[in-house]
């Protein structure tokens, strides 16, 4: 398989996903967004794996450390988040900059 | 075009798709279900990669947990009153910005490694990625374990120090 389609698939998901972040008002989703940036990293790191044939396993390793790392970064932003509705009763960002 | 490459393309469109959908759609819980389907599709493209246990890793801890999670998230911050469009005034900033991000990343991608394959002579079982966690990485998984129990405290530090206020 050529390496220029997760390369480029992964390319196409890291804007996206910078879209959402810088153009969500929701913070919920702005987290989505982080979190498809992320996923596009991963698809970078596995498919340098695969072409590299890393006796290590290098980039595979990193991509389920990646994954652990995401997960505790979706729990604390989502925490984060809910403390901030509790405080100011809500979760628009442009609202929160007020 | 092969088998597989043709398939891989098939799931990049659908992963893209459903990127593009979860990131614009108004409703709040269609843009956590887009996101499942993007999820999937990339999980996908790691099998087809040949790292099996990445992907059956992606599903569990991604589709599984985190957009729970989100969805969770977002039906307790559901505000009440008027629904606000959901994106900012900015927005077609950010999208030229995306738009710069993935252009720019692609035309490096293909300068760099145009005409490279993916043999897949080490294929990514459980086995062999145990073997290198276990035999190589160890301290930075350990490690790991700490950042997550750090994350887990913190956690539950943040949400219950506002309510008892």
């Amino acid at each position: 398989m050529s390496l220029l389609y997760p390369l480029l698939l992964s390319s196409a998901l890291f804007g996206i996903g910078l879209y959402g972040v810088l153009a969500r008002r929701n913070a919920v989703l702005m987290l989505l967004g982080v979190e498809l940036m992320l996923n596009a990293v991963n698809l970078n790191l596995v498919a340098f794996d695969a072409w590299f044939a890393d006796q290590l396993h290098t980039g595979q390793v990193l991509t389920l450390f990646t994954i652990a790392v995401a997960a505790a970064e979706i729990g604390l932003g989502l925490a984060i988040v809910l403390a901030l509705f509790r405080a100011v009763r809500t979760v628009d960002v442009d609202e929160v900059g007020r | 075009m092969n088998l597989a490459e043709l398939v891989f393309v098939v799931l990049s469109v659908i992963a893209v798709g459903s990127a593009v959908l979860s990131m614009t759609s108004h409703q709040l819980v269609h843009a956590a279900l887009w996101l499942v389907v993007t999820l999937g599709a990339v999980a996908g493209c790691f099998l087809l990669m040949t790292a099996e246990l990445v992907a059956w890793v992606q599903v569990l801890v991604y589709v599984g947990s985190v957009v729970v999670l989100v969805i969770f998230a977002l039906m307790l911050t559901r505000q009440t009153g008027g629904t606000t469009a959901e994106v900012t005034g900015n927005r077609w900033i950010a999208a030229g910005l995306g738009l710069v991000a993935a252009v720019g990343l692609g035309a490096t991608m293909i300068a760099g490694f145009r005409g490279q394959q993916i043999e897949g002579r080490r294929i990514g079982t459980a086995g062999s990625i145990g073997d290198a966690l276990f035999n190589n990485w160890v301290l930075p998984f350990e490690i790991l374990s700490g950042v997550l129990l750090a994350a887990l405290i913190g956690a539950i530090v943040i949400s219950r120090s506002g309510s008892d206020r």
